[in-house]
């Protein structure tokens, strides 16, 4: 083909210049405007008033409650949803059975439910008034209003991300190694550790990344459940909206500046599992 | 295990139909290989049950013990219908916005190449990661009046802050991701030779655009479009900063039904929560047909 040709195939396929540079600068115009500012803004209003006083904002013992409760939530809620998202996708990739579609769509439910109803949900089953409401006052148990319940409005929304992720991972890599080494006398256990984990350990780093990433950030589903009981039952983020309600800023958005520091580091992490994911898989393929 | 394997014989009847067949047949030889079933089965079934169905059942248990009529004065009073109007509205207009500039923004990941573009890729998932909150409180001190973007706005006479159009701009904050990453491995995937063939056949750009490119995407688009329409009907902690909460004006349908609770009107808070459990549903089958769509497409 002579140059000509190729010049005039090539700008077929694509865009004049003028448009290309249009496209980019309307995308980035955009994502600055709706993403990246807020992102700036949030370690702005939190130093406004110096690096003096948004260090002080720490110096709160509500806020370092909020910061270890925060901490407490997740360390409970994010393992039982990884062993679940193990567990389920172990169930669903490895065998074929009737209403596997079904369980599937389940398992995503909580993805297509508002997280105030889902803090709701649990309102009505372990509330005063609720189903298990008359019991829990007779055990004097309490969990609405409590830390169980922040744990379970917790659950709830994150449920479906570790399983979500491994299921078409597992789903891809087959059964193959895992019957080679069953059929070679190792325990299901074994083949578990020593087979399926090491094929699935990104995708599975990735799930759990997710997912600790909502369960420390989430706020309607635990706000339904909290009380906001100082020093006792708020959240980090629940703690950000009261001291943004009682107009005291600076201390409103340097908590806000650690979730977003979590916010980044999970994006990082996640980018570089992406990369790793990306190299492992041509590797394997 | 057992369930498969009295399901299997019967399916005997197209040729498609057996070659499933002869695949599940051979998966089931596997299922005897590998332990388990039972127990993962098991355990998948009674986790789910416990902490999302049953709580599920327990609300749509209340409000039919509310009765049809307790329902409807309770689920469709004015104000919850302008509740219901307004996230609705808010939700949809946000999701078309995002289907047009995630559309651009996917289109400009994949095909021109920009310094920087590995970090504006990484941006995109921000939304994702960042709690709802944080964003809300951030947006909303953007947008004020005194704010980076709100001043220079409230000059030309726009004030989004506290108005219904700051629930937009919320939303299109939110569900922006959905979009983009919806569109990105479609647009990967889009064939080269057939947009060649399109301009050696004599299409211009835009004759390739409008009638090779953009139909094998809008599944896709849809898709994303409708994902990012439901989350912004359920969404709530990036919304109520910057809403301005104003009952039958700026007041959506989540902060309503938590207003509800704190009024101890159970009633209400059950009924609202059912209509919009109901919409998230609808949303589901929706996009699960969306999807099927999509995969028939682009496979």
């Amino acid at each position: 083909m002579t140059g000509a040709a190729n010049q005039k195939t090539r700008l077929a396929v694509t865009e004049p210049i003028w448009l290309r540079v249009l496209l980019t600068v309307l995308a980035l115009t955009f994502l600055s405007l709706i993403v990246l500012l807020p992102l700036a803004g949030v370690f702005v209003e939190a130093t406004r008033q110096g690096i003096g006083a948004y260090f002080a904002s720490f110096d709160d013992p509500d806020v370092l409650s909020a910061i270890r409760l925060t901490l407490i939530v997740a360390a409970i809620a994010v393992p039982l949803n990884t062993v679940f998202g193990i567990v389920a996708s172990w169930c669903i990739a490895k065998f074929e059975f009737v209403g596997k579609s079904l369980l599937v769509t389940l398992i995503d439910l909580p993805f297509s439910v508002s997280p105030v109803v889902a803090g709701l949900v649990y309102v009505l089953v372990f509330g005063v008034h609720g189903w298990l409401g008359p019991w829990l006052v007779a055990n004097d148990i309490q969990v609405i209003f409590a830390v169980p319940g922040l744990v379970l409005a917790t659950i709830f929304v994150t449920f479906p991300f570790v399983a979500r992720e491994l299921i078409p991972l597992m789903e891809e890599q087959g059964q193959e190694e895992e019957e080679a080494a069953i059929s070679l006398g190792a325990s299901g256990w074994r083949t578990f550790w020593r087979v399926t984990l090491p094929n699935i350990k990104w995708g599975l780093l990735y799930g759990v990344l997710l997912c600790n990433a909502r369960a420390m950030g989430e706020f309607g589903a635990v706000s339904v459940v909290s009380g906001h009981i100082r020093g006792e039952t708020n959240t980090m983020p629940l703690y950000v909206e009261i001291l943004y309600n009682e107009y005291n800023f600076v201390a409103a958005f340097a908590v806000a500046s650690l979730l977003a520091m979590l916010a980044l580091v999970t994006l990082v992490l996640k980018k570089i599992i992406e990369w790793r994911f990306a190299g492992a898989s041509s590797v394997v393929g | 295990m057992t369930i498969a394997s009295t399901a299997v014989p019967g399916v005997r009847r197209s040729k498609a139909a057996t070659l499933g067949t002869r695949r599940r047949i051979g998966s089931l030889r596997k299922e005897t290989v590998l332990p388990g079933f039972g127990l993962t089965l098991g355990l998948t079934l009674l986790y789910l049950s416990l902490v999302v169905l049953v709580p599920l059942a327990a609300l749509v248990m209340r409000s039919a013990g509310l009765g049809w009529d307790g329902f409807v004065d309770a689920a469709f009073t004015p104000r919850a219908l302008a509740a219901y109007r307004l996230s609705f509205a808010t939700a949809f207009i946000a999701a078309a916005i995002n289907a047009v500039v995630g559309l651009i923004i996917a289109w400009v990941l994949v095909r021109y190449s920009f310094p920087g573009k590995r970090l504006v890729d990484a941006v995109v998932d921000l939304p994702f990661a960042l709690p709802t909150a944080v964003a809300g409180i951030a947006l909303a001190a953007l947008y004020a009046q005194n704010g980076w973007i709100g001043a220079p706005l409230a000059e030309l006479g726009i004030h989004l802050a506290f108005t219904p159009a700051g629930i937009v701009v919320a939303l299109m904050f939110e569900g922006l991701p959905f979009v983009v990453r919806t569109v990105e491995p479609v647009l990967q995937d889009l064939d080269k030779d057939v947009e060649e063939a399109a301009a050696s056949l004599g299409a211009g750009r835009v004759q390739t655009l409008t009638r090779v490119i953009l139909p094998s995407i809008m599944p896709a688009v849809l898709t994303g479009f409708a994902l990012a329409f439901a989350r912004g009907l359920g969404e709530y902690g990036s919304v109520i900063f910057i809403a301005g909460n104003l009952p039958m004006v700026s007041e959506i349908a989540p902060l309503l039904i938590i207003i509800k609770l704190e009024q101890f009107d159970y009633a209400g808070a059950t009924a609202i929560a059912t209509v919009v459990l109901v919409a998230g549903f609808c949303m589901l089958f929706v996009i699960n047909w969306l999807q099927r769509w999509n995969k028939r497409r682009s496979g």
